[in-house]
């Protein structure tokens, strides 16, 4: 049920209005990216992208789609600001994060624009909750320049194959190397820990695997501490795909499917780890 | 095992592959063999130059780290194969899994000696027989923290558990549990009246689990992830087999078996000694400790041993008295430092043990290598430790010798 908010008090229409009946399908995406505590928010008309990103090698998009929600209305062409993501999540989750059955939480956002506080507007039961979060100046993001054509090799993946194996990850290990070939052992996980190397291999006629594209034997390795936060985005969804480039990128895109049946993206991209040694097969 | 000991030790005979772990104090050892019937495949492989099976120790960490989340085990892993692959050191745990997916661990490995418990349950006094389910519930009554159980044999064939009060501790502060059995209750009971043990409770109630999941035990007893101690008694619970205790006289090992056709587990308890035959520890104020023999595992070594020496007994009991233990009256032992000494530090290769039992204590390590730990002062555990043999020769636990001795040496006789 939409929020009847008081209009603005100036004539000015927000820079951005965002309306959703359960403010859940908006929460659980973002901590599906909150590895750390700032994010970029950016609005288009097709819907709302939150960035995070470490280390200058690692970034996590959150998409949603304008479809997802009620209302959805930006006034420029984008709109931008960065702004504390524990925060936002905090307050998105202020009722509490376990869901009762037949309860939600509402959510109306609403931003000015530049310089203004992003607000929300959150009811449950009745119980109306208003938060003002300061808003930033929007950082330069990476550009992983990463389209299809580049694409090397590309597997899609049944998530369920993969939860096990991200949750236990052998957290020893500094990096977590991925073979992706046409021949055997087709797409490695791999890790090099204190109590030696764990490899999980799944073979390319495997029941899991959705779509086998590999043209080419790539190995690589990325710094398992970036990559363990995506182990929340796999927990969410239902397929992931996994393509890497000429050289070396990784881009991991999940499917997520809401409670509503709607499907929105979370992406991480991922850099190569720079010390190559030896890889231990 | 991950509860005995930090290190596993994997052991291919040709009856199966034991399992096996040791604490590191000594006062504890578990084993686990599963016949060759328990697997699909089992080859324990060419032997080396020496004539020996290929065997390694693994750490307990990294084994387990494969085995992580049992539940997920069970319905996905529909085999696991292990492969000791001694030129690239490496043991190799090989899962494989629902959608053709193959989880491959390779554990870096030491290699080790055999490490046997020396027990001979034959000679021993007594011996009960019990359902785990009786005994699991009487433990259940004694708080959790409770180090020591002592065991006994009390008037009209009842088994009394009690818990085990220090003579030092004030009487108007400790509580006392004491929890009687009736002979019905056991499958066999043949004990040495008047007989009692006290062991450590601890290892007893959060013992072993074995790795993959037991083929008759239905349902797995859910373990919360990642690792989840079941006690010796909840393993054999579940696998509803009879637990066996086989004790003989204070200071002498427990051993708590249970029996199957493809599995026999032994889980061998250090027995607090009558302080009438225990030695005074050197004169420094506690006791003499050897470190875990990490060290002292060479590969010249022969028979080893590690030996625990009690704290001196304070005069004085003031334990409240029991209806079925008589009040110890602990009298200063004898001091005999040189015989100490020279235990210790293995001077005298060869000293027959001390005349009084003392577990034929003897420190044949230190002969070989003049390796003398120093003693720990700081170190006061209530117990004898048990004793190994590095057995060169194979053949499972041989029969106790005399009394003095209770692990052979290498060597031969002295």
């Amino acid at each position: 049920m939409p929020l009847s908010t008081q209009p603005p008090a100036s004539s000015e229409p927000y820079a951005l209005v965002a309306c959703l009946d359960n403010a859940r399908h908006l929460s659980s995406l973002l901590r599906a990216v909150h590895f750390q505590d700032h994010a970029t928010c950016f609005a288009m008309a097709n819907g709302l992208r939150v960035t995070v990103e470490d280390a200058k090698c690692i970034q996590a998009n959150a998409f949603i789609q304008a479809e997802i929600f009620q209302e959805f209305a930006v006034q420029e062409e984008s709109v931008t600001f960065r702004i504390n993501l524990s925060v936002l999540l905090d307050c998105l989750t202020i009722f509490g994060t376990s869901s009762l059955p037949g309860t939600s939480t509402a959510l109306r956002m609403c931003y000015r624009g530049y310089g203004y506080p992003l607000m929300l507007f959150l009811e449950e039961g009745g119980v109306v909750t208003v938060c003002k979060i300061n808003t930033q100046e929007p950082d330069e993001l990476l550009d992983f320049d990463f389209c299809s054509t580049k694409v090397v090799n590309k597997i899609i993946l049944q998530s369920e194959g993969l939860r096990e194996a991200f949750a236990e990850l052998d957290m020893t290990s500094e990096v977590l190397q991925i073979t992706m070939s046409p021949d055997k052992p087709y797409f490695r996980l791999s890790t090099f820990g204190n109590a030696g190397s764990a490899h999980l291999d799944y073979p390319r006629d495997s029941d899991l695997m959705e779509a086998f594209h590999c043209n080419q034997t790539q190995t690589n390795r990325y710094k398992i501490s970036l990559l363990k936060p995506s182990t929340k985005a796999l927990a969410l969804s239902c397929k992931v795909s996994i393509r890497t480039d000429a050289q070396g990128f990784l881009s991991l895109q999940y499917m997520i499917r809401n409670k509503d049946g709607q499907i929105c993206f979370v992406e991480y991209y991922c850099c190569p780890d720079e010390d190559i040694s030896e890889a231990e097969l | 095992l991950s509860r005995t000991g930090d290190e596993l030790y994997l052991e291919p005979t040709e009856n199966g592959l034991s399992l096996r772990a040791v604490n590191s104090s000594r006062s504890a050892f578990a084993s686990f063999l599963f016949a060759p019937l328990f697997f699909q495949l089992y080859e324990p492989g060419g032997r080396q130059p020496d004539g020996e099976l290929s065997r390694c120790k693994v750490l307990m960490k990294s084994f387990l780290g494969v085995f992580r989340s049992l539940p997920s085990l069970e319905k996905t892993v529909w085999k696991c194969l292990v492969l000791l692959r001694p030129r690239a050191s490496r043991l190799v745990v090989q899962l494989h899994c629902k959608y053709g997916v193959t989880k491959t661990h390779n554990l870096a490995f030491q290699e080790c000696e055999r490490l046997q418990a020396i027990f001979d349950t034959q000679h021993y006094a007594s011996s009960l027989c019990a359902p785990a389910r009786v005994l699991a519930e009487a433990v259940v009554h004694f708080p959790p923290t409770l180090a020591e159980v002592t065991l006994g044999a009390g008037p009209g064939g009842k088994i009394s558990l009690r818990n085990y009060v220090e003579d030092e501790a004030e009487p108007s502060k400790t509580m006392v549990t004491e929890l009687w059995l009736a002979e019905a209750e056991f499958q066999t009971v043949a004990v040495a009246p008047g007989s009692r043990i006290t062991f450590c409770l601890k290892e007893f109630r959060v013992s072993p689990c074995p790795g993959p999941p037991c083929p008759w035990v239905t349902p797995w007893p859910p373990c919360q992830p990642p690792l989840c101690p079941q006690g010796l008694l909840t393993f054999a619970e579940a696998s509803n087999l009879p637990l066996t205790i086989h004790y003989d006289v204070p200071g002498r090992p427990v051993v708590f078996t249970l029996d199957d056709t493809v599995l026999e587990v032994h889980l061998v308890l250090a027995t607090l000694s009558d302080p009438e035959s225990s030695l005074q520890p050197p004169t420094t104020n506690g006791v003499s400790h050897l470190p875990a023999p990490s060290d002292d595992f060479g590969d010249d070594l022969g028979s080893y041993m590690i030996a625990m020496e009690t704290s001196a007994y304070e005069e004085g009991s003031g334990v409240p008295p029991s209806p079925t233990f008589p009040l110890r009256t602990p009298r200063p032992a004898e001091i005999d430092p040189e015989e100490e000494e020279d235990d210790e530090e293995g001077a005298v290769p060869g000293t027959p043990p001390h005349k009084k039992v003392w577990h034929g204590h003897r420190h044949a390590c230190g002969q070989r290598d003049g390796h003398s730990p120093p003693p720990d002062p700081h170190f006061s555990p209530q117990f004898r430790s048990l004793f190994f043999g590095s057995v060169l020769t194979p053949g499972g636990p041989g029969p106790a010798p005399t009394q003095e001795v209770l692990a052979e040496d290498s060597d031969g006789e002295y």
